[in-house]
């Protein structure tokens, strides 16, 4: 374990390998609900949490029930059903326990067990830190960085697109890109900027 | 017949999965790089949506209403599972492209939308055709988005180089590329949507 790694780690994937703005995992959540700043930081937080959640979950799942088994072709299912499981589980257990919270991200619990950028990042630490069944040193704590720095990502993304619409709200765009498709063209341009972080790797 | 004809045709144009639904829109943005990329995943995804389409439709009248999305997760899980071993098996060199997004099929929100809205309501002939339709409509999406991308990003078609001496524009075969093509294209549907009306 070293702490160049970290460094890595974090700005592959806050930076470089952006879940939105490269990887395009998250798309549909980004694009839907990046319209006004509050609900976007809501769905950022609760994908940061769950991001960070699956990766210690998937990553038991993998190193104490697959590799002995011998049964790592069964990941994306056991991934998926874990996840879906764990997102109910989150969501009765902040519907008890504190409505406001719930209010805040309630409708966006939901839509989570969907968002590619959660099992993105669990097949992800499986592909990067088990090489051919084999477990690298230190990969626990690297998976879980590597969760919340993706979480970071897509918070970053999130925040920047929806300043930027807010904005876009006040200005006259021409009839056939409005919404979606001028959502798409800003994203393609913030990506291009997100270009000028390659090269930090190394 | 004519009604499985116009439930065929309806994923093709009217319901486009990626134009008009704008559903799926991860996968088809990241494999598009180029046109066998592209064809890859729309058979890919076309397959696991022909196979929990049927599925789903059989067993629909079995499901409790309150597990349902858990059990449709299952169900599509089992033939990504299918086609990911499928793939390394046979065409290693495509899975190695696809990378992530093979086994990321699971959470195309085209299966499980389909599963949920059409399949879980219809009979089976109806659901298979239906998947057949929209896994057309994908595969024509990925081939429309991929051949702009490849054509312009890197001057080739099915890697085949077309033009001598044509100086592409390399930000296209980047992922603001990607973003750039489906943006105007969906402007460029909203235009046509427009008028026809």
């Amino acid at each position: 374990m070293n702490l160049a790694y970290f460094l890595t780690i974090f700005i592959s994937a806050v930076f470089l390998n952006n879940v939105i703005l490269s990887r395009f995992l998250g798309l549909c959540s980004f694009i839907a609900i990046s319209k006004e700043t509050k609900p976007a930081l809501a769905m950022s937080l609760a994908v940061m949490f769950v991001t960070t959640m699956s990766s210690v979950i998937t990553w038991f799942i993998y190193r104490f029930l697959l590799i002995p088994f011998n049964l790592t072709y069964l990941r994306t299912i056991s991934f998926i059903l874990v996840i879906a499981t764990f997102v109910q589980l989150v969501e009765m257990i902040i519907r008890k326990i504190s409505p406001p919270l719930y209010r805040f991200f309630g409708i966006y619990l939901p839509l989570i067990t969907v968002n590619c950028a959660v099992l993105g990042v669990a097949v992800l630490n499986s592909d990067m830190f088990f090489v051919n069944g084999k477990v690298l040193p230190g990969s626990f704590i690297y998976s879980v960085f590597q969760g919340i720095c993706v979480g970071l990502g897509y918070t970053l993304a999130m925040l920047l697109m929806s300043g930027i619409r807010e904005r876009l709200d006040l200005c006259d765009v021409p009839k056939a890109v409005k919404d979606f498709p001028l959502a798409f063209i800003i994203a393609s341009i913030m990506s291009l900027s997100f270009l000028g972080f390659t090269g930090f790797s190394r | 017949m004519k009604k499985i004809f116009s439930e065929f045709l309806k994923g093709i144009f009217k319901e486009n999965p990626t134009f008009v639904l704008a559903l799926g829109l991860c996968p088809t943005l990241a494999v598009s790089v180029s046109l066998a990329n592209g064809v890859g995943m729309g058979i890919a995804a076309t397959f696991v949506l022909l196979g929990s389409n049927i599925i789903i439709a059989l067993i629909k009248n079995f499901i409790p209403d309150r597990v349902r999305i858990p059990c449709y997760i299952v169900v599509i899980a089992t033939f990504v599972t299918i086609t990911e071993l499928t793939m390394k098996a046979y065409s290693p060199a495509l899975n190695r492209a696809l990378g992530i997004y093979v086994p990321l099929i699971v959470v195309n929100c085209i299966v499980l939308g389909r599963a949920e809205a059409y399949a879980s309501k219809n009979s089976v002939v109806d659901s298979l055709f239906d998947g057949l339709g929209m896994g057309a409509g994908f595969i024509l999406a990925l081939l429309l988005i991929s051949g702009i991308r490849e054509f312009l990003g890197a001057g080739k078609l099915f890697n085949h180089t077309v033009f001598k001496g044509f100086e592409p524009a390399f930000v296209l075969g980047m992922p603001s590329g990607a973003l750039l093509v489906i943006g105007l294209l969906l402007g460029f549907f909203n235009i046509l949507k427009n008028r026809k009306l």
